[in-house]
């Protein structure tokens, strides 16, 4: 079954990226065809596994500031900043809908 | 003895003896990076921190107190690494000109110990391939195909046939770092591993490639791609040399929390010469579709080699073997998903004109910087996390996870010490046929061997063993119990010994031959 544009949609606002093509598309469906060979294997009573050392207790280290105060390095890659500010454009305004932005789902 | 150690002269012995001093040892590489530069494996090559480097290794050579045995060595580190002051970009749009302000905790190790950072290496874009062919800044050529081995066995079309064009790949994804190693350009190189990607490419340039158990070395300032799968992993011309490396990159860093926190000491690996206690698990499944019927007979070859030595040789069973792929598939898009989702623009990397809102100027920065592949991943990574399909992929590929390392844990348990199976289906294609299939496919069919030690955490390494009926270099993998990286590297060691792999006799290379260069031919550094 393919996906349906609503759900391409979707994945092009999740992911804020885009299909660019019916490649793209393809590239999707194909992928999902492949990773349904995953329901041939029975999972029976199997706990999902997270990490390999799920057995060990990941390293806590003490709540005390050691290092910082590199405001200046870590504003050097920033393209637009202000101050000790990175300047991000007005948030809050959605991707428009899909027939009004620029994809190759509007054809669809 | 004093024959074999003659064979391989000693790059650290000559510098604490004066016999060549590191900044002629730095030199002389940077001049072969510049030779050899239509193998395209470096992407920065950063000329005078190194020669700085080189030369306060000098100084502390001739006070007699240098740092070890990697003081003044020329390393690369693949270019997904974090290295102060020199670009970073994952051979990707999304991170030119991008500078980071920190080194990753391996690449301070290193230098630490005062090895020379000569460069970066090229990789498939943001580690995601197994040929280090779909990165901005073009694909690696595997050094082999300049080889006199492989041009004696290669048929010319017609005299007037490009030599240009029949080059093979490196392999990937860290096809760079073993293009280097493999053209002496360097001692030692970093790569990444989180399907396979230090030791596929070390199979095909006739490198020793070393992935770690996971949690054995540090990741922090390893651009992540499978937080849950990723290792940094090693690249030299012998198995010593890996383990010094090892000794020197291994142990707890309080900036990953997912490094374990046992105490680690750095070994020596003994000169094996018994193994009649070692018991070897050949693993059927392994036997893959597509296996060139050449690695078969050279794995089979090397069984009857363990078991006419008088090792145990058993063959076993991980049944779940043909799912890893599927499996992978599924985390590693899921991950990269997540992982690729800091790429905005905002605080580094590229960044687009578009100015309207956050999310168009996300969505266009995201359009802008990232290749067919890594999108193609985030889209899929992004589908199998929707709330309607979380269950039935994420979740059942991590419950796959566990029946997978489960297989491993059962046949280790059963009294098999290590595992032998070969790295890669065949040897490195000709890079014509194998961009004719796109990176998805590849990696499906190129990670199958390598792919499973990553699901489940174990090391594993590559050992260069014999040359293709085309003078291309096959290798053979071993992978370990967690966290026994010694009687891993002490089998690889052995083995290696018996195969006296042949030494690359690159034409650009003996060119430039003098005194010094002798150096660099030899295969170990320790």
């Amino acid at each position: 079954q393919k996906v349906s544009v609503e759900v391409l949609d979707h994945l092009e606002h999740l992911a804020l990226v885009d299909f660019r093509d019916s490649e793209g598309v393809e590239r999707l469906q194909k992928a999902i065809q492949f990773a349904d060979q995953l329901h041939e294997v029975n999972t029976d009573g199997m706990e999902p596994m997270d990490s390999v050392l799920e057995d060990r207790c990941l390293y806590l280290r003490e709540d005390d500031v050691t290092e910082g105060n590199c405001t200046k390095e870590l504003l050097e890659n920033a393209r637009e900043k202000v101050e000790e500010y990175f300047v991000a454009p007005p948030g809050n305004i959605p991707l428009p809908k899909l027939e009004e932005r620029e994809t190759f789902l509007q054809g669809s | 003895a004093a024959l074999k150690e003659g064979l391989r002269s000693q790059v650290s012995a000559a510098l604490k003896e004066g016999r060549v001093t590191p900044t002629e040892l730095c030199q002389r590489c940077l001049a072969l990076i510049k030779s050899t530069k239509f193998l395209n494996a470096y992407i920065t090559v950063a000329e005078e921190t190194a020669l700085k480097q080189a030369e306060e290794s000098e100084e502390r050579y001739k006070r007699g107190q240098p740092l070890g045995v990697l003081d003044g060595v020329p390393i690369a580190v693949k270019d997904n690494f974090n290295t102060a002051g020199i670009e970073t970009t994952c051979a990707s749009n999304m991170l030119r000109g991008y500078v980071s302000p920190y080194n990753a905790t391996v690449v301070q190790k290193l230098l630490n110990q005062g090895a020379v950072l000569l460069g970066k290496t090229n990789l498939d874009e943001f580690a995601m391939g197994s040929g280090s062919t779909d990165g901005v800044f073009g694909p690696v050529r595997n050094p082999w195909s300049y080889s006199r081995q492989y041009k004696e066995k290669s048929v010319p079309k017609s005299h007037s046939e490009d030599k240009e064009s029949n080059w093979v790949i490196t392999g990937g994804s860290s096809g760079g770092s073993a293009a280097a190693v493999s053209s002496f350009t360097c001692f030692a190189a970093l790569g990444s591993d989180t399907g396979g990607s230090t030791r596929n490419p070390a199979a095909h340039c006739g490198v020793v490639g070393l992935k770690p158990t996971y949690g054995l070395i540090s990741r922090h300032g390893l651009i992540p791609l499978v937080n849950s799968m990723d290792v940094p992993g090693i690249l030299t011309r012998c198995v010593d040399d890996a383990a010094v490396v090892l000794g020197s990159l291994a142990g707890h860093d309080p900036k990953d929390s997912t490094t374990i926190q046992d105490d680690f000491k750095p070994f020596e690996l003994p000169n094996l010469t018994d193994v009649s206690k070692l018991s070897v698990g050949i693993p059927k499944e392994y036997h893959a579709p597509g296996l060139s019927s050449e690695i078969l007979a050279l794995w089979s070859k090397a069984a009857d080699l363990f078991k006419n030595a008088g090792a145990k040789v058993v063959e076993v069973s991980l049944p779940h073997t043909r799912y890893s792929i599927v499996c992978y598939h599924v985390l590693c898009t899921a991950e990269v998903a997540s992982n690729m989702a800091r790429f905005d623009g905002l605080e580094y990397g590229h960044r687009s004109d578009m100015n309207e809102s956050t999310e168009s100027m996300y969505a266009a920065t995201r359009r802008e910087g990232f290749n067919d592949v890594v999108r193609g991943r985030i889209l899929s990574g992004n589908y199998f996390l929707l709330k309607q399909n979380y269950e039935k992929y994420f979740i059942k590929a991590q419950k796959v996870r566990r029946l997978i390392a489960n297989d491993f844990v059962k046949v280790f348990r059963s009294g098999v010490d290590i595992l032998l199976t070969p790295t890669t289906l065949s040897d490195a294609a000709p890079y014509l046929e194998f961009i004719q299939e796109d990176n998805r496919t590849r990696s499906t069919q190129d990670d199958i061997l390598t792919q499973a030690a990553n699901m489940a955490g174990l090391p594993a390494i590559n050992v260069p063993t014999a040359l293709s009926e085309r003078g291309l270099p096959v290798g053979l993998q071993f992978i370990g119990r967690s966290f026994q990286e010694k009687q891993l590297l002490t089998v690889a060691k052995w083995f290696e010994k018996q195969v006296q792999f042949p030494m690359i006799q690159l034409e650009e290379v003996t060119r430039h031959d003098n005194g010094v260069f002798q150096y660099q031919k030899s295969a170990s550094f320790s």
